[in-house]
């Protein structure tokens, strides 16, 4: 009888033990968890707070100057809107199409298996070798120069698989009985995919096209290897101008810069006022950032409850 | 198809042979059949819209369909029944050609479509020319998350009719012939997902009635609805014979009984008995139809 | 297209004719697009293959006059100088330190994180936890620069003295923090595909939570997680910004995270920032430089590639 009453308050033991190890666990996590969290969050509200001093309007429509309390972001921001106006014509159609095919169209093949371990595999390349792709063959080879046109191809390429994995889960969403009842009418392939696939998808589609759009805004590492310049006191070409025909071109091909290069120019340099500078042009990044994110949750949101499959 | 065994146990047939005929009970119970002399006479009478002949059906190297010989006669109803896995969707999937979707399937032998004389399975058949005259309707109801007027109008938009007159004229005659015209005809531009499930099936037939097809497919087009809206399609699938010929697919043996003027009996990928459906339910030729029919299997 | 003729063609009696007649156009528009789409995803391909393509050729003179024993062994690069030194071995040593001072940081926190997601929080915590830690993924790494240069560095030169202005420890541990929500989120994908029967088995024979997360769920989960931590270090070793930043531009041949130094990615920048002429021996060194990392990194995706298609067979 003793020997199993002890039996009973050693098996007692053990499981308090373990049942402690277990707690600790819970707090130990939460902690680490926490503890992220908040060390961004207290870092993003730092950045803020540093760059304070300089929100202002007279910040969004400076130049960069010598002198950093005159300095602003006019030729940034205006350059990143350019440049992201390529990128969404270069990237969009790309993408949209590319994952159509794979989705839609393509069969079983090896064909198709090299496309998609591309696709994969182009995901995990580091930004600034798209910088090195860009400069050998944008810059170069297709004499493109240190421009906005380079700038916007090499970032759809660096965000081609976001936009193609994304748009590939929205088609997918659309159920098959859709589809089924789209050929029992007498439509063709395409009639069936332009028709019904990809209006029914337009929610996920465009949310990936705008979470793509967000990690654009911020690659700096590719458009350094470009060359674009932080110095620019003078804004691209508008592409509305006065005369016939009204739509020009040639700010595709005028140097720049972007909002991600500026805020790395001024914390590169010594000057303490400068980084006051580099702080508000981050906290403005930074919320650009977030508020796309925001706006293709919402977009997600929206479409998910209009078409409730 | 013809009877080899004469099965005895039923009761004889009324000396009139009109009226109702029943069926001996049996554990599942019976199945009634109502025979209307003159609809008889028309039936049997009535010219070949489609013969199957030879027709095997692979998946692969699976051999889902066997070498299957029947015809469809022209505004009748030809009912499929048979337990699961029989192959009466395969069957019925044929006359559309929607297995042509699924990569590694195949077509032997001939389903000949009268009076063009075409074998919609054949391999310089295209698919879509065949879908464009064989129309279907399927388990679940499946209307496009457009309007009601837009769902009856997309297989015209597809035929390339633009005229925004003809297009209303015909999804309004559409809507009529499917019985729904009534209920919907103040909210056309309203979603189809937002009518009740008899009603969005009711807007599906009239998608497929729209385009005037030459044979109506209809894949269990009930088993997902309540008993009022079934009992409100099967009557309108009665009445659709004088537009269309109807092939109907169904696990509900009375429905093929309510329903249907021909009925077709298949298992394991066989057509085991073809026959009209009073001769089916009431005096079978094969025993594996009457066991299935008296419900010895499911 | 004609709607008298459509209307009598359709459901008439049609001829042979007729039913392949409209039918044409259609399909050749069918066909057409079919093309036109496949074009479009090639791209991928010769994406890829425009990246080796331009690495190599652009690195080839490069090679030609550096044979390959300095470049992996030299101590010294120094491309720019009169006397110019090409060997690698700075720069890959300071990815490496920046790199594993990083995934000190990462591979813990991040997978302390997954076990408690995955296996402790209750329902409403992970749904608001996880798009939390997605958002942290999307903050552009020039901002995590910043705060490493201007924020943790002088928090640890309170803690260590004469710690430099530029370090590669700040660097690190920034880049840590910055992959933390990336390893988190692959490892917790891989344990909740752990099926919950095994969950339950252990459970059933007394197991605490904490017994069953690391005795069954880890373990069943290892290639799932292995592949988070090599695609977090893929992201490390490929990160630019916060080490051009806080870390360093000068190459610095030293084990020692304390000190500054510049990473393979740093180099490109630093050389990019001036003047590069097709050709001169700047651009020609940062297509090396370039062709080094891209292989590192690939050999680390493939890994991760076939570790992930692992787990996903497994179950």
């Amino acid at each position: 009888m003793a020997a199993v009453r002890a039996g009973a308050a050693e098996l007692e033991r053990s499981v308090q033990h373990r049942k402690l190890m277990d707690q600790l666990f819970v707090l130990v996590g939460m902690t680490v968890l926490f503890a992220s969290l908040l060390t961004l969050a207290l870092l993003f509200m730092k950045l803020v707070h540093d760059g304070s001093a300089r929100f202002g309007w007279d910040f969004f429509m400076n130049f960069p100057s010598r002198n950093a309390a005159r300095a602003g972001i006019l030729s940034a921001w205006v350059g990143t809107c350019l440049v992201m106006l390529v990128t969404v014509a270069a990237a969009m159609p790309v993408g949209v199409a590319a994952a159509i095919y794979l989705e839609e169209y393509a069969s079983k093949n090896w064909v198709t298996a090299v496309i998609e371990i591309n696709v994969t595999n182009l995901a995990g390349v580091p930004s600034i070798i798209y910088g090195l792709l860009a400069l050998g063959l944008f810059v170069y080879k297709f004499n493109l120069g240190q421009s906005i046109a380079a700038a916007g191809l090499t970032l759809a390429l660096l965000i081609l698989p976001i936009v193609v994995v994304a748009t590939r889960e929205a088609l997918r969403a659309v159920p098959r009985a859709i589809r089924e009842a789209a050929y029992a009418l007498g439509a063709t392939h395409w009639e069936v995919t332009a028709h019904h696939v990809l209006p029914y998808s337009t929610g996920g589609i465009l949310t990936g096209m705008i979470i793509g759009l967000s990690r654009a805004i911020g690659e700096t590492a590719p458009i350094i290897t470009i060359g674009a310049l932080a110095f620019i006191a003078f804004l691209p070409t508008p592409p509305i101008s006065g005369q016939f025909p009204y739509l020009s071109f040639t700010w595709l091909t005028d140097p720049f810069t972007v909002m991600p290069i500026q805020m790395f120019n001024w914390l590169s340099r010594p000057d303490q006022a400068f980084q006051v500078n580099a702080a508000a042009a981050g906290a403005i990044l930074l919320a650009m950032t977030l508020l796309m994110n925001g706006v293709a949750i919402y977009v997600r949101y929206r479409f998910r409850k209009r078409i409730n499959w | 198809m013809s009877s080899e065994v004469k099965f005895s146990g039923l009761m004889p047939a009324s000396p009139d042979d009109s009226g109702i005929i029943p069926v001996r009970e049996s554990g599942r119970g019976a199945v009634q059949v109502t025979v209307d002399e003159a609809r008889r006479a028309t039936a049997v009478s009535s010219p070949i819209k489609a013969r199957v002949s030879g027709l095997n059906f692979y998946y692969g190297d699976f051999l889902a369909l066997k070498n299957l010989n029947m015809e469809i006669r022209e505004h009748q109803v030809t009912a499929l029944i048979g337990p699961s896995g029989c192959g009466k969707s395969t069957f019925l999937r044929c006359f559309n050609r929607m297995h042509d979707l699924t990569p590694g399937t195949r077509y032997e032998g001939s389903v000949v479509l009268h009076p063009e004389d075409i074998n919609l399975v054949a391999r310089g058949i295209d698919p879509i020319s065949v879908r464009m005259r064989i129309g279907m309707v399927f388990q679940k109801p499946n209307p496009f998350p457009k309007s009601i007027f837009e769902n009856v109008a997309y297989g015209l938009r597809v035929r390339g009719l633009r005229s925004r007159v003809r297009l209303a004229e015909q999804v309004e005659q559409a809507l009529r012939a499917a019985a729904l015209w009534d209920e919907v005809k103040d909210r056309l531009n309203e979603s189809g997902l937002s009518l009740s499930g008899g009603q969005q099936q009711r807007l599906c037939i009239a998608r497929a009635l729209a385009t005037n097809p030459e044979v109506l497919l209809f894949d269990e087009p009930t088993s997902a609805l309540d008993p009022i809206a079934t009992a409100r399609i099967e009557e309108l699938i009665t009445g659709l014979r004088e537009r269309v010929t109807v092939i109907i697919v169904t696990h509900n043996m009375q429905q093929a009984a309510r329903v249907s003027d021909f009925t077709a009996f298949m298992y394991l990928g066989e057509l085991i008995e073809f026959d009209e459906t009073s001769k089916i339910f009431t005096n079978p030729g094969k025993k594996a139809t009457e066991d299935y029919i008296t419900g010895r299997y499911g | 297209m004609n709607t008298a003729a459509t209307d009598s063609a359709v459901g008439a009696g049609a001829s042979m004719q007729v039913w392949e007649r409209g039918l044409r156009a259609r399909e050749l528009r069918d066909r057409c697009v079919e093309i036109l789409l496949l074009a479009a995803a090639s791209v991928a391909v010769f994406t890829t293959a425009a990246i080796v393509y331009i690495l190599v050729t652009e690195s080839l003179p490069f090679f030609a006059h550096v044979s390959l024993r300095d470049f992996f062994t030299d101590t010294l690069w120094t491309p720019m100088f009169d006397r110019p030194h090409f060997g690698i071995m700075p720069l890959v040593a300071g990815t490496l330190v920046t790199t594993f001072v990083a995934l000190c940081l990462a591979i813990p926190c991040g997978t302390i994180i997954a076990i408690y997601l995955s296996e402790f929080a209750p329902y409403r915590l992970r749904e608001f936890v996880k798009p939390a830690l997605e958002l942290l993924g999307a903050v552009p790494t020039v901002v995590y620069g910043y705060f490493a240069l201007l924020v943790v560095t002088p928090f640890l030169q309170r803690f260590i003295p004469g710690l430099p202005g530029f370090n590669m420890l700040s660097a690190g541990l920034v880049i840590g923090i910055m992959i933390i929500p990336y390893v988190a989120s692959v490892s917790e994908d891989a344990m909740r595909a752990v099926p919950n029967y095994m969950r339950e088995g252990s459970y059933a024979m007394g197991s605490t939570r904490f017994q069953t997360a690391t005795r069954v769920v880890v373990p069943g989960a290892l290639s799932g997680i292995a592949a988070a931590y090599i695609l977090g270090i893929s992201r490390a070793v490929g990160e630019t910004m916060v080490v051009a930043v806080a870390a360093g531009l000068q190459p610095n041949l030293t084990w020692n995270p304390l000190e500054s130094a510049a990473t393979i990615t740093a180099f490109i920048v630093q050389v990019s920032l001036g003047d590069l002429p097709h050709g001169s021996v700047g651009y020609q060194s940062i297509f090396a430089a370039g062709l080094t990392l891209m292989v590192t990194t690939l050999l680390f995706n493939i890994a991760g590639y076939f570790l992930t298609r692992r787990f996903r067979e497994v179950y």
